[in-house]
């Protein structure tokens, strides 16, 4: 079978305003548990790239400009 | 995603923990201060900082054998009792003894536990003979204190490997693992004299109710990956069907926390606004009343804190919003609960394996030995029934200890290569395709299918069935499509969840009576049987296929007289009778 792409809401949201990755950071990525971050090489700015959260919280604990937020997923909220 | 020729890199060390959670650095730290020489490789299919079960800390102990409140004894005879006697006594005493001198050394690292004004730990009582919970309202840290005792120690860290595999000797001793790069794919064959499994629960193996795939109880990397390895390798595992089902927030699916406010005054209550359970210690027969509750008409079922005193309410606020769960604060505040007007709504959970809940685990003796030698098992994919956290960290101590002895006393395996190469193969197959089912899709079918046939109340007609329907999403394996190594790590987690499904049904098929509360409660054999008083442990037999078999209860190192072994089956408040 042919394989399609669904679209979903993020329940992570990332303030692109206050994201460091371009200078290197990749701190809200590797605490992860479920490794559904990650960093989007054109604008240099971390995303929620898999709909695989467990609203755990680490990477809105672990961010050092404060610029994550892990809302609860819309399925469960 | 086609990967035509793999890297493959090979290591050696003597000592390989699988897992960073709770107990594989406990297991780690252990090895290293009992052999400070011996080369321990902490492999982890996450990032060891935040990984496992208590990613953000824990709230409290569960299961504290603090000296002046209780004794191992009187411990190993609470757990013998509300196991319905199906303990191996003799790892629950080694987990009881370990208990007061793991707590002193985690408070000497760092972890805070709440003491009163004299220093001395502040314990509550949650379960229903005896005092055994202390509080950690400034639990969050727990695991920045492991970590950093990892490097003191210079235990090597491998982030973002997901083991896949166990390798063995051809005396069938343990020879290493192997494992898959989650972000590159790329293999890491490690020989090893010893392997500590310390994988965790296999937490998704339900759906939960909201059918968001990843909302479960446990870590959902949690997946039950140690469980499948056991298997594979040949290791038995322990009284499968006694799974783990806990009372949880709706949705939300995690834990409300009837620990952390029942010593505060909160209790489980129904519609009415009453108790209708005498003791909120999760248990089988309390998860029963809860589900009798629920099917009587009488839910929903709530957390009930909106009689107690602001300061009372907001010392719990500040509890559990700040540890283990914080993001229950967030799911609350969504739906308008504050606990000092509303009562929480609780369900029960989708089912999984757990012995650090139930009972559900890898078969292990006191030293944390499973049946295959060099080969060990902590945490709750370890069969020490109702281990915790706590236990969790004993348990991986114990087996961290005696690995290291082991490892002095003996060399590395070989493995045969062929074993390698078909694994290699195994793992690679849903990269080789462009078109097929997905992995959340696999996912979600066989999870929903645990729900619709091998939930309790257990039928056997319907569990038979669903072994159908896994063995029919066992033929469209040969489907499963993969495009890069993320998709991959969900592909071969959809492989284990499936085992653990099989798992599930044999071993819930095979006991037959009903045991353990609503864990295992099976329609077509109501009753508890004496016949059945022993283990059952599930393995993959000489042919290849899954097997079951009885294991005698070694004969009990703390006596429980048999009027003490009914406590835990009267849980529901007795009605009064109106007087005449």
């Amino acid at each position: 079978m042919p394989i399609i792409t669904q679209a979903k809401s993020a329940a992570v949201v990332i303030d692109d305003e206050k994201c460091i990755a371009e200078k290197g950071c990749r701190v809200c990525v590797d605490v992860c548990p479920l490794d559904i971050l990650a960093i989007d090489e054109t604008r240099q700015k971390a995303y929620m790239k898999y709909d695989e959260c467990w609203y755990c919280m680490p990477c809105e604990v672990d961010c050092p400009t404060n610029a994550v937020k892990v809302n609860i997923p819309y399925l469960l909220r | 995603m086609s990967v035509t020729s793999p890297k493959v890199e090979i290591i050696e060390t003597d000592l390989l923990v699988i897992g960073g959670g709770t107990g594989g650095p406990m297991a780690a730290i252990k090895a290293k201060e009992a052999d400070p020489k011996l080369r321990v490789l902490l492999m982890e299919k996450a990032n060891v900082k935040r990984s496992g079960a208590i990613s953000m800390g824990m709230d409290g102990l569960n299961n504290a054998v603090v000296p002046g409140y209780a004794t191992p004894e009187q411990y190993v005879k609470e757990i013998t009792v509300a196991n319905d006697g199906i303990v191996n006594q003799k790892a629950v005493m080694a987990y009881a003894q370990g208990s007061f001198p793991m707590i002193q050394y985690l408070d000497k690292l760092g972890v805070k536990f709440e003491k009163d004004g004299s220093g001395e730990y502040n314990m509550r009582k949650v379960h229903h003979m005896g005092t055994y919970v202390l509080p950690m309202p400034e639990g969050h840290n727990v695991k920045k204190v492991l970590y950093r005792q990892l490097r003191r120690l210079q235990v090597a860290v491998t982030n973002r490997y997901m083991a896949t595999r166990l390798l063995k000797g051809p005396d069938g001793r343990i020879a290493g693992a192997i494992g898959v790069n989650t972000r590159t794919s790329e293999f890491l064959v490690i020989k090893a004299k010893a392997v500590v499994l310390a994988c965790g629960a296999a937490g998704r193996l339900g759906l939960p109710a909201s059918g968001y795939l990843f909302g479960t109880y446990e870590n959902a990397a949690n997946c039950g990956d140690g469980y499948a390895m056991a298997y594979h390798a040949g290791a038995q595992l322990a009284n499968l069907e006694c799974y783990q089902i806990n009372p949880l927030i709706k949705d939300y699916n995690g834990p409300s926390c009837a620990y952390v406010t029942g010593p505060f005054g909160g209790f489980t209550a129904n519609n009415k606004g009453e108790r209708f359970i005498e003791c909120d210690y999760w248990s089988g027969q309390m998860m029963l009343e809860f589900w009798r509750e629920l099917q009587g008409g009488n839910g929903p079922v709530f957390l009930k804190m909106d009689h107690l005193r602001e300061e009372t309410i907001s010392e719990i606020e500040t509890i559990l919003h700040s540890n283990e769960r914080p993001s229950r604060g967030r799911f609350h505040e969504r739906r308008g609960t504050n606990y000092r007007q509303r009562a929480v709504e609780m369900h029960i959970s989708e089912i999984g394996f757990c012995s650090g809940h139930s009972a559900s685990g890898v078969w292990v003796d006191e030293y944390a030995r499973t049946t295959i030698p060099g080969l060990y098992a902590v945490g709750d994919m370890a069969a020490v029934p109702h281990n915790y956290m706590l236990g969790a960290f004993v348990n991986g101590g114990i087996a961290g200890a005696d690995a290291a002895a082991y490892c002095a006393s003996t060399t590395l395996a070989n493995y045969d290569e062929s074993d390698f190469l078909t694994e290699q193969e195994r793992v690679l197959a849903p990269t080789r395709r462009e078109d097929g089912i997905t992995p959340n899709e696999m996912e979600f079918k066989t999870r929903r299918f645990v729900n619709d046939y091998l939930e309790p109340p257990k039928v056997t007609a319907k569990m038979e069935l669903g072994q159908r329907r896994f063995a029919e999403i066992r033929e469209d394996l040969g489907h499963l499509v993969a495009r890069d190594p993320h998709e991959l790590l969900r592909a071969l987690e959809t492989q284990t969840i499936l085992d653990c499904a099989d798992m599930a049904a044999h071993a819930s098929l095979y006991r037959t009576e009903s045991r353990w509360g609503f864990y295992h409660l099976r329609v077509d054999h109501p009753e508890t049987d004496p016949n059945w008083a022993c283990h059952t442990v599930l393995f993959k037999d000489e042919c290849g296929r899954m097997a079951s078999a009885k294991r005698e209860v070694d004969p009990f190192i703390v006596p429980v007289a048999d009027e003490e072994m009914s406590a835990y089956h009267q849980l529901r408040i007795k009605t009064p009778v109106a007087a005449e």
